[in-house]
């Protein structure tokens, strides 16, 4: 896209490479060597096809007819900062947002209540992946790239490098996440959690990934400040990492060039490791170390105040960067993995406590001497609840890593709650915040549409999640020691699915605390689009006025 | 604390920020990951393991497209409950031609690691299409449509040629023969002395009584049946104060 008066005239090279696209995708379909390659090309195309029509539609061809939309979408703020993209990416992340918690919310009706299962594209086996990745990489993934791409230039005090680069990034990641969800339905899955894309979808992230690298690396480097913000360290450290994980992990040899199938270079024990190498450090890198560069700036920025410690912002990231990779064998203890192997995972997930804890701490202790704010502040509530989660699920983890632990809660209900604490308490919950907070600067507004309603939907999440991971934790130890319970005799108590009967209950409450969560997320979004289209909602402010003094009688 | 003052070097140089960073992260997983591809004892020395048939991997693929890692583990811990409800703890030979591994994370249902002949073809071919018409509480999806849809068998050479890239041990011969013994397997009167002769203990019948096809049921069947069967366990535990 080039601009004029800051206004985007054409989309030239833009349609020409999704009219290329197309047209690749439709040879690739229909000269596909299996029917399932030939449904994922044939679907990629009509994608491709769809944004070269909306390309052509929207440009302008010098009569100003799409003029009032161009100046809508595409202006820069008036520092001269790229904010286009980023104003893209914040809508992206809450539409994705949305349908992650409702394919999650579907998925845990299916546990409770079978009925809901549409074979064959609809069955659990099939969504699941969708609710993960959705979360995970949509949701996460959006609010990594539209966050990186605005704290990098305000705290670089300069442009993004790379022009029309930061579009690409955007727009290649959102082609991955469709090319990834219409996968996992039609069944096309290499079957390693989190990393279930198949080998072409792969390829595709990797050039996409490699270019964002580009785009923040180039940032940092025509940075007119002489340090980098610690949040950068952050982000860098995630983008990097990501990006070997990635790679690594899903080294394949494709059954076929124009066939989905692939089968993993590595195999049995050797593939079990290197995937929870991968598995823990997406939790590692892409939802803390990325999110932690997310806390550093926009929770000073809301609490105006300075980061607490400089000092230990340099131990814990340092600290965090180098441990969290060693992690991984804890979810393979007491497998076929070598027992070095789990007991090195353990240690070093022990330790990797403390530099968890040092984050948090780092981001608590920012707000001392602005805790007042809590009362009256609800983004400051936001932030604080996702650190107190964040640290709850840092001290849940290492303790689930210890053997003797993780020998009742692995295979369990109970690393389900585990999870879902960090991702809805901390990786949700400091997204929402950073989103209330660009927002109005983005759109150029007064204030949000609404600051009650951020309560509301601080309140709707908190209840969610505290339903959801208590009643996961029943769960998972009911599961656990109805598997090893033995009667006065010596025999097994209990058969299989006894202990599925019996956590009923437990589906159908997570079922209710999933659906407060995504109560939440509707009622954020209402705020966000009026606040998008410039409305301001007439109301009190939060914790009223300061009580004025009365003289004594 | 003056060598935190030096940091600052590093923070004026995006570069060495980046290479340092990446260099710490390559350590823990080096000294983890690359050994279990050298120390010799990662994997154990046993008899019968054989790299699956192509009914079987067909099968296999089907699993693995359906998502049934998500919700079965194929890796029995050495506790006293779990060997006593699954069978002989799970060995890292049993999964040496896996890739990608089946280990699971979750256990939404029972293990499947050695599932292989507990139960009787038509129990599968029942529990697939409905799973609550065998096990009442149950709150798995139904697969009824596997039943049904043929299997797909053109170019399934292919599959074993890739999987010979990655390192198991298919022959010029089984790779030539992949699709007639792939039919052979669930057709009690093909000539199935061929397959029987390049995979020991193929178990050959039709495993979908549904169809008189060969469909996708004979395969993820014929997979379920052979899982944990391949090993001779009695062997191995005489010999495993060995390892």
């Amino acid at each position: 896209m080039h601009l004029k008066n800051g206004v985007i005239m054409s989309f030239g090279a833009a349609t020409i490479m999704l009219a290329s696209g197309a047209f690749l995708a439709f040879f690739a379909a229909a000269l596909a060597s299996e029917p399932l390659f030939s449904a994922h090309m044939g679907i990629l195309c009509l994608v491709l096809l769809t944004g070269t029509i909306l390309t052509i539609r929207y440009t302008d061809y010098g009569d100003k007819r799409h003029a009032g939309l161009h100046k809508a979408l595409f202006k820069d703020t008036k520092d001269g900062y790229m904010d286009d993209v980023v104003r893209f990416g914040t809508i992206a992340t809450l539409f994705w947002g949305i349908v992650g918690f409702l394919v999650g919310v579907i998925i845990a009706a299916q546990l409770a209540w079978p009925f809901f299962n549409i074979e064959p594209y609809l069955n659990f086996g099939r969504l699941r992946p969708v609710h993960t990745s959705a979360v995970i990489f949509a949701f996460g993934g959006n609010a990594l790239l539209c966050t990186s791409f605005y704290v990098v230039q305000r705290t670089c005090r300069t442009r993004l490098w790379g022009g029309n680069l930061a579009w690409f990034v955007f727009w290649g990641y959102q082609l991955f996440i469709v090319m990834a969800a219409t996968g996992y339905l039609l069944g096309v899955t290499q079957s390693k959690e989190y990393a279930e894309p198949e080998w072409y979808v792969d390829l595709w992230l990797t050039i996409v990934w490699v270019a964002y690298l580009a785009v923040f690396m180039g940032t940092l480097m025509k940075r007119k400040e002489p340090h980098i913000y610690v949040a950068n360290w952050f982000y860098l450290a995630f983008i990097v990492t990501v990006a070997l994980l990635h790679v690594v992990n899903n080294l394949s040899v494709p059954v076929s060039l124009l066939g989905t199938k692939s089968y993993s270079l590595f195999a049995g024990v050797q593939d079990a490791l290197t995937q929870w190498w991968y598995g823990h450090n997406a939790v590692g890198f892409f939802l803390t170390a990325g999110f932690l560069g997310m806390m550093y700036y926009f929770v000073p920025k809301q609490a105006n105040r300075p980061v607490f410690s400089y000092r230990l912002s340099i131990i814990h990231f340092w600290a965090l960067i180098f441990l969290y990779i060693w992690a991984g064998p804890h979810h393979l203890h007491y497998t076929a993995l070598p027992d070095w192997a789990q007991n090195l995972g353990m240690v070093f997930s022990i330790i990797l406590w403390m530099p968890s804890w040092g984050g948090m701490i780092n981001g608590l202790m920012t707000l001392s001497g602005a805790w007042d704010k809590l009362r009256t502040d609800p983004i400051i509530r936001m932030f604080v609840l996702a650190l107190a989660f964040y640290g709850m699920s840092t001290f849940e983890g290492p303790m689930m890593s210890i053997k003797s632990v993780n020998s009742l809660s692995h295979y369990t209900d109970w690393t389900i709650g585990h999870v879902h604490s960090g991702a809805l308490g901390w990786v949700g919950m400091i997204t929402f915040g950073a989103i209330y907070y660009m927002v109005p600067k983005l759109w150029n507004r007064e204030r949000l549409y609404s600051i009650r309603l951020i309560n509301w939907h601080v309140w709707l999440a908190t209840l969610g999640i505290v339903i959801y991971a208590a009643v996961l934790w029943v769960a998972g130890i009911t599961q656990g020691l109805m598997w090893r319970e033995y009667d006065d005799q010596g025999f097994l108590v209990n058969s299989f699915i006894d202990s599925v009967s019996a956590i009923h209950p437990e589906y159908v409450m997570r079922t209710f605390g999933g659906l407060l969560y995504l109560l939440g997320s509707f009622v954020m979004a209402y705020n966000i689009i009026q606040t998008i289209r410039g409305k301001l909602r007439k109301e009190d402010p939060i914790g009223g006025t300061a009580p004025s003094m009365v003289p004594a009688e | 604390m003056s060598f935190l003052s030096k940091h600052a070097f590093i923070e004026r140089n995006a570069t060495l920020l980046l290479i340092l960073s990446l260099i710490t992260v390559l350590i823990g997983g080096i000294v983890e990951i690359v050994p279990l591809f050298y120390v010799k004892n990662t994997i154990e020395k046993v008899e019968g393991i054989r790299p699956y048939t192509p009914l079987e991997l067909a099968g296999r693929n089907i699993y693995i497209r359906e998502g049934c890692y998500l919700c079965h583990s194929q890796m029995i811990r050495p506790f006293r409950d779990e060997v006593e409800r699954y069978g002989h703890y799970s060995l890292a030979a049993e999964s040496m031609y896996d890739h990608p591994f089946q280990w699971g994370s979750k256990r939404t249902g029972p293990d499947l690691a050695r599932v292989g002949g507990r139960y009787s073809d038509e129990w599968h071919v029942q529990h697939l299409i409905k799973p609550q018409n065998v096990v009442p509480e149950s709150i798995m999806p139904s697969y009824g449509f596997l039943a049904s849809t043929p299997i797909n068998t053109k170019g399934f050479e292919d599959h074993l040629k890739a999987n010979r890239a990655v390192g198991v041990p298919y022959s010029d011969e089984m790779i030539e023969n992949a699709v007639t013994d792939l039919r052979a397997q669930a057709d009690p009167d093909a000539d199935t002395s061929g397959l029987e002769e390049r995979y020991q203990n193929v178990t050959i019948r039709k495993f979908n009584s549904e169809s008189s096809e060969l469909t996708e049921m004979d395969a993820l069947v014929a997979y379920l049946q052979m899982l944990g069967t391949l090993v001779d366990l009695e062997a191995y535990k005489q010999n495993e104060s060995l390892r």
